[in-house]
């Protein structure tokens, strides 16, 4: 068996008297998708938080590429090869589609402090950047501001600009989260494309695509992990559906 | 595309202007007028490093005045021991004053910037109004070191005899020391255009918007913000010093709260983010301090209102105002 990628070792996070994260453990195997699925207030965003950086766990350990990285900062993860997607779109709104790309891409090469030649005309990032665009769809639309991108569209791109920092690992927030038919399919199709380049753990409501997407599905609820499998073994247990599936 | 020509013609028309003025007053010998577009080119330099900060990096400094009142301290008091014949320090290293204008600059360029390193390096942990405050309460503690230094003359401040020497020039003849500021106001917008176009720009604009974006793809905000608060206190810090000569006098006046405030109102009415805006507010500043003024103490009552105006109608400022949106490619 190959050594996974990324491990949760019993991590704990609480807000006071509240546990949103008990005593989690979970891996993400190479080329492979995880999906964590749970009710709203399950915990799944403050998880998400933990492994990014953004919340340093009360107790517990992050590993990535065997190193512990729990006490790392956010830019330092990502430095390490961990992209993320939000939630809620986050970008840089005044900037073109393509500038948020070219940024990832200049931080991808380790090259931010540099005062002289003008971002607008350097090849060595807008190339790369314009593949990262066509790769998920937004080629057409790259000179536009995000804030005239449609909400499908700033999925897309943030996306785009995740994939810009050639992750060994991707930490996607309901990427499908508002998007309509069309746009849903074609991320899981994005997604499906990925996933031997690079492995993922995705948070998802949308659970036609989890089903489609995911190799090993854990289920989240208040904030413990009460099955963890495949795809038929969670379709099959019945906890998870008195839990969550509701049927 | 159409947009960004205007605002080209509108910033050329700005520096062509701002260069008129006192070629004018020299033509029909008002010499007073070349030292108003004197101050309008410091002030609006001033303003270009605010505008660093300020526009491009989204932080609200209220401490410019003691980059500003740094610089000019370091050319006044080494002027003042070059004028005495006195050393500035002898204890642990030998530093006389000095009348040679380049070692000035570059003594207001590097105090304003160390002072900016350490006061950046704890103001950028906060951020919103508690960065304003700090950033305000360390510009006071440097305003009141400045009164209590009685080597110096404390509140009284110093008076400076003679300009310094640049070498080929005459900083004594008027029309010669505003073609320098013009120049060194010129330049600090372009280096301004050339920092905020690249990538360390990129970064820099990246954290006015969104710093939870820039943590994501592995850039820490804090030394871009650091960095770039560095440079723009030392823009500043080099006005101060061409201020202290233009009026041959140098008093702790120039670290005041007062000029922190006015500083940042050279950049807003001129448009925040704009890179010409500084030297049409510091414009508009003088313009209604000589005319106005001319009539009634009161002057900065029509400061407000314009002000106001500014802020609510007009949030790009008077570029916004002719130029339209900043735009981004």
């Amino acid at each position: 068996m190959t050594e996974p990628l990324l491990v949760l070792d019993g991590l704990h996070k609480s807000f006071g008297a509240l546990r949103a994260t008990d005593n989690v453990s979970l891996d993400l195997a190479p080329a492979s998708i995880h999906a964590l699925i749970g009710p709203n207030g399950a915990g799944k965003s403050t998880l998400i938080a933990q492994i990014a950086g953004s919340l340093k766990p009360t107790a517990g350990t992050v590993r990535f590429l065997g190193q512990d990285i729990t006490a790392l900062s956010v830019p330092k993860r990502a430095q390490l090869g961990l992209g993320r997607t939000f939630q809620v779109s986050s970008l840089a709104m005044a900037f073109s589609a393509l500038r948020n790309v070219m940024l990832a891409v200049q931080a991808r090469q380790h090259a931010t402090f540099r005062f002289w030649r003008p971002v607008r005309v350097d090849r060595s990032l807008i190339d790369p950047s314009m593949a990262q665009l066509e790769r998920v769809g937004l080629k057409e639309r790259a000179h536009l501001p995000v804030t005239a991108l449609s909400h499908g569209e700033r999925r897309q791109l943030e996306l785009a600009v995740a994939l810009a920092l050639e992750p060994k690992v991707l930490l996607l927030d309901e990427p499908m989260a508002g998007l309509g038919g069309e746009d849903s399919l074609r991320m899981t199709e994005v997604l499906t494309g990925l996933r031997q380049d690079v492995a993922m753990l995705l948070v998802e409501h949308d659970m036609d695509a989890v089903f489609r997407l995911a190799d090993k599905i854990s289920v989240l609820v208040y904030g413990r992990v009460i099955a963890s499998g495949s795809v038929e073994d969670i379709r099959a247990s019945q906890e998870v559906r008195d839990a969550y599936l509701g049927e | 595309m159409l947009e960004m020509r205007r605002e080209n013609l509108l910033n050329a028309g700005i520096a062509l202007l701002l260069l008129a003025v006192p070629l004018v007053a020299w033509a029909i010998d008002e010499t007073y007028y070349i030292t108003v577009a004197s101050r309008v080119a410091i002030l609006a330099l001033a303003g270009v490093g605010l505008n660093l900060a300020l526009g491009f990096g989204g932080m609200v400094s209220f401490g410019h005045a003691a980059f500003f009142g740094l610089g000019g301290y370091a050319a006044g008091v080494l002027s003042h021991h070059a004028f005495e014949g006195s050393a500035f320090m002898s204890w642990p290293v030998m530093i006389d004053g000095s009348d040679s204008t380049l070692t000035l600059w570059f003594a207001a360029l590097l105090l304003s910037g160390v002072v900016a390193a350490i006061i950046g390096a704890i103001s950028l942990r906060t951020t919103g109004v508690y960065f304003i405050m700090i950033t305000l309460a360390f510009a006071q503690m440097i305003y009141y070191l400045a009164i209590s230094l009685p080597t110096y003359n404390g509140e009284d401040g110093l008076p400076l005899y003679l300009r310094s020497n640049l070498p080929g020039l005459d900083l004594s003849n008027d029309l010669t020391f505003f073609f320098v500021c013009y120049a060194l106001l010129l330049l600090a917008i372009f280096l301004s255009v050339r920092i905020v176009g690249s990538r360390f720009g990129a970064a820099l604009e990246c954290a006015r918007q969104n710093e939870n974006r820039l943590s994501a793809i592995g850039i820490a905000p804090y030394p871009v913000k650091l960095t770039a608060f560095v440079l723009s206190a030392m823009i500043t810090g080099l006005a101060g010093a061409l201020f202290v000569e233009l009026n041959g006098f140098v008093s702790p006046s120039i670290l005041s709260w007062h000029l922190s405030g006015e500083i940042m109102i050279f950049v807003i009415l001129g448009g925040v983010g704009r890179f010409y805006g500084p030297i049409v507010g510091a414009a508009l500043f003088i313009v209604l301090e000589t005319v106005i003024g001319g009539y009634t103490e009161r002057w900065q009552l029509f400061l407000g209102v314009i002000l106001l105006g500014v802020v609510l109608f007009a949030r790009g400022g008077v570029i916004g105002l002719l130029a339209g949106k900043a735009r981004h490619d």
